[in-house]
């Protein structure tokens, strides 16, 4: 149980930090599919920022404080890229589905492309001496909590699922998450975000700069998707990035328009997912699911499940969904409407 | 020297080639009522949006209490206190009555939205102004009187002491106009100076203390209104005499075109149908007008006759054939012509050309296209013979994109199209608002041609005005009934007025 909880938790917290950051530059007014390449960009910036900071001797004594600086470069490096569609798509008003499936296929091979330079192999890895684990995780132990390591009892999971191999990125994650959709909900800051991905000829005529909110709504999401990358590639990839993100981009989509756009819909949309792709991938370790190997099905069509699911939820979910009014429209002043 | 709220000295704009404002000069006092009347495409809107920060002008200056002012854009314009009420309102659908007032200028701490403040000091004004509105409601769930109360109080919030009102009457029921144009009274009256822009004159003479007058994108002059009556102001505005009376002859009905039997609309909401039980019938050679106040079935009875909305019993016949299973597009075929209510919705698709909308409903006959190919030269001409028979202005003609066209030349392009129908039975929904009493008098005009040329006419009016004017018939709704049918030589708008809000009622056996 516990492991069914933690395993949903690595997928359900990068689609849901990646979910907010389609949500931020859509309701800012920005299409932004590219999720997917920003990801792949965010997790290989991340690898490489902790790969160069542990040959300068960084090492696990310094555990926490390394995983912050690499947070912190790997969100302003998603920021950046994003910057790419943002100019694209507001000041040269291109497509923004054509710009965002650019950036899909950009990304990747640039991160191949680097990866080989660097490394001269297909995938990038941090120093062989150390893992994620030892450098960052956290365990029953380290809270003097060892008591409880086989104990199946309900507070013995909670306290399992709670301090247990536990990375702080997920933590930080979670803080990130909540603030920011207070930020969307109870800000002036997000107010106006939010009126220029409804009507920006409104929020023009209230004195709004639409240019720029829907410029800093396109950088938070590169930030956002940059981070989840990186979280999906600490805690589900081990700390490899080889221009690969599983969909997870793609999937997070899925998740922003089954969410409606609402950070805690988007949040049991996330649960969700994560759940089905935690069975798929791992449903021979969970204790409640053992009937399913008995059942002698491939294990591919375990695998599919997520995306299959994901197909038909949206195929009847998605009428009902509202998207934010002028999304993908670039804004001309002088138009009427 | 007069001492001016605002002054808009010379302004000159020019889209592309098409001269919008050609050097004209607005002046309005403080505390007063300045009403601006022009015809369809005169440049109102655009001299406005220019005031407002919108639009820069290519040339002229604005002052403010005498000083020269430059508004780059809105904000700049609520710097200066400045505030419009624009002729398609910009609310945000989605969000609340309180944040769409409090958006742009919204009280915080920390960042954070003081909602609890904010709401206060807005109802406080609603109290000060009478302008009720509901806080927590959604935008796109309210009647469109009090989204328009909704847009006066972000002015009102904003503390501007210049309100520009561009056309606000157009949207309303004759009961709200009445209290809008309280409301403007009121607001005069504690020092604020209004801008009024309208098609209707009575509406001038009844608020406004003077009125400029544009033509053509020109300045014509500005006059006392208590020095001048309803004529003289209309030929100002068109540079001719206008006829307020359309001229018609005595109808001859022959053969029955539209047959309504015991029609019902669903609402979707249990209970009442929005359509109850109607039963009339339509002519040849006569003009038959549904009167009522807007919201009683009007709207339903007519989405179901042209097939935007299911019929869910009764029969409809249209020269003996049953409607009621039949597309929208094989009603079209068998000659109905329908001037929508919503022109943006039903009427344009308004990123086309204005060409390519004048044949929408043609493009598949053969004198439009060969092999499925459209003859671009074809359409071209035929609809430059419609622009100029129908005086649509714009700036590139055929080939406008019919989105940066006024209000009122928008819909005298669909008029166009559909009076150009090869039809049997017209409905028209408020065909002419928007419109100018120049254009008013000319589509009157057209109907009555229509009728005497032997089609069926059934219009739709919330006017009374038009609706003693244009009809032989009068059927009065009221919630999803007929409660009454009236000749027109015969009844009084006072008359009309008390079937309409449901105090009296005719029996089966008196229609
Ligand atoms: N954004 C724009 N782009 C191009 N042309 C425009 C634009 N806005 C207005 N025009 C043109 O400028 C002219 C004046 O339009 P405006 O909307 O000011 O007229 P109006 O007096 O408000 O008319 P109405 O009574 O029909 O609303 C019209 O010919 C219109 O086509
Ligand atoms: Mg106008």
């Amino acid at each position: 149980m516990a492991y069914f909880i933690q395993q949903t938790m690595v997928f359900c917290i990068p689609l849901m930090i990646v979910a907010l950051a389609g949500v931020f530059a859509e309701r800012s007014g920005i299409i932004n599919i590219a999720l997917e390449g920003i990801m792949v960009f965010g997790a290989f910036i991340g690898v490489l920022t902790l790969r160069l900071l542990l040959a300068l001797r960084f090492g696990p004594e310094q555990g926490q404080l390394l995983l912050i600086i690499v947070i912190i470069v790997t969100i302003i490096m998603g920021g950046v890229f994003a910057l790419l569609l943002a100019y694209a798509s507001i000041n040269l008003k291109a497509d923004q589905t054509i710009g965002g499936t650019a950036l899909n296929l950009l990304a990747p091979a640039l991160v191949l492309f680097l990866v080989l330079m660097i490394n001269q192999q297909n995938d990038l890895n941090i120093d062989s001496k150390y893992t994620a684990a030892n450098l960052f995780m956290f365990f029953l132990e380290d809270f003097g909590l060892e008591a409880f390591k086989n104990d199946t009892s309900f507070l013995g999971v909670i306290v399992n699922v709670l301090f247990n191999k536990l990375y702080l990125t997920n933590l930080y994650a979670i803080l990130i998450y909540v603030g920011l959709s207070i930020v969307l909900y109870k800000t002036k800051f997000g107010l106006r975000l939010r009126a220029c991905g409804e009507n920006p000829h409104a929020a023009d005529s209230l004195g709004i700069n639409v240019v720029k909110m829907r410029y800093i709504g396109t950088i938070i999401s590169g930030c956002l998707a940059s981070f989840g990358g990186f979280i999906y590639a600490l805690t589900a990839a081990g700390c490899t990035s080889n221009g690969d993100v599983a969909g997870l981009g793609f999937l997070a989509l899925a998740v922003m328009i089954f969410g409606n756009w609402k950070p805690v819909s988007i949040f049991l949309a996330a649960l969700l997912f994560g759940a089905l792709k935690c069975i798929s991938v791992g449903y021979q370790y969970i204790d409640f699911l053992s009937f399913l190997t008995e059942w002698n099905i491939s294990s591919h069509a375990y695998r599919v499940l997520p995306y299959f699911i994901t197909l038909v939820v949206l195929a009847f979910t998605s009428k009902r969904s509202r998207a934010p009014k002028a999304e993908g429209i670039p804004y001309d002043k002088e138009a009427r409407y | 020297m007069e001492n001016y709220a605002i002054e808009m000295l010379n302004i000159t704009k020019n889209f592309s080639g098409n001269l919008a404002n050609d050097n004209i000069t607005l002046q309005v006092k403080k505390g007063e009522i300045h009403a601006l009347l022009g015809e369809n495409g005169a440049g109102k809107s655009t001299l406005m949006s220019i005031l407002f920060g919108l639009y820069r002008a290519d040339n002229g200056v604005i002052k403010k209490d005498g000083e020269i002012i430059d508004v780059k854009d809105p904000k700049d314009a609520t710097r200066f206190k400045i505030g419009m009420v624009h002729q398609h309102f910009k609310l945000i659908e989605n969000f609340s009555v309180i944040d769409n007032i409090i958006l742009g200028a919204e009280t915080t701490k920390y960042g954070f939205i003081l909602k609890k403040e904010s709401k206060e000091k807005v109802k406080a004004l609603s109290e000060q102004y009478g302008l009720h509105v509901d806080l927590d409601a959604i935008v796109e769930n309210i009647t469109v009187g009090m989204q328009q109360r909704v847009e006066i109080l972000k002015m009102l919030y904003r503390e501007n002491d210049i309100l520009i009102f561009d056309e606000p009457t157009a949207v309303l029921t004759p009961q709200e106009i009445e209290e809008l144009l309280k409301i403007m009274k009121n607001l005069a009256n504690s020092g604020k100076s209004i801008i009024f822009i309208t098609h209707k004159i009575n509406e001038i003479l009844s608020v406004a203390d003077r009125c400029s007058v544009l033509r053509k994108g020109k300045y014509i002059g500005t006059v006392n209104i208590s020095e001048t009556s309803k004529e003289e102001l209309s030929e100002m505005m068109v540079g001719r005499k206008v006829n307020f009376v359309t001229e018609k002859k005595e109808s001859s009905p022959t053969d029955v075109v539209l047959e309504v039997e015991n029609l019902c609309v669903s609402s979707g909401r249990k209970g009442k149908n929005s359509v109850n039980d109607v039963s009339f019938k339509v002519r040849r050679g006569e003009i038959v007008c549904i009167a009522g106040i807007d919201g009683n079935g009007q709207s339903e009875l007519v989405y179901s006759l042209t097939g935007l909305k299911k019929i869910n019993s009764g029969n409809v016949l249209l020269n003996g054939v049953d409607l009621k299973r039949l597309s929208i597009d094989k009603r079209n075929k068998l000659g109905i012509a329908h001037i929508p209510e919503d022109r943006h919705k039903h009427g344009l698709v308004l990123d086309f050309s204005l060409g390519d909308n004048l044949v929408l409903k043609r493009f598949r006959e053969n004198q439009f296209q060969k092999f499925g190919f459209i003859k671009k030269e074809e359409v071209k001409v035929y609809s430059d013979q419609l622009i100029e028979k129908f005086d649509v202005r714009s700036g590139e003609g055929a080939f406008s994109i019919v989105r940066s066209m006024s209000g009122g030349n928008q819909q005298k392009a669909i008029i166009a199209r559909e009076l150009d129908l090869n039809y049997e039975l017209l409905i028209a929904v408020q065909p002419t608002r928007g419109l100018d009493v120049g254009a008013i008098e000319y589509i009157h005009k057209q109907i009555v041609e229509q009728r005497d040329a032997g089609k069926a006419v059934l219009l739709v009016s919330l006017e009374l005005d038009e609706v003693m004017n244009l009809s032989d018939r009068i059927l009065v709704m009221y919630e999803g009934e007929i409660v009454g049918e009236f000749n027109p030589k015969e009844t009084t708008v006072n008359e009309l007025g008390l079937y309409m809000a449901g105090s009296k009622k005719q029996t089966k056996e008196m229609k």
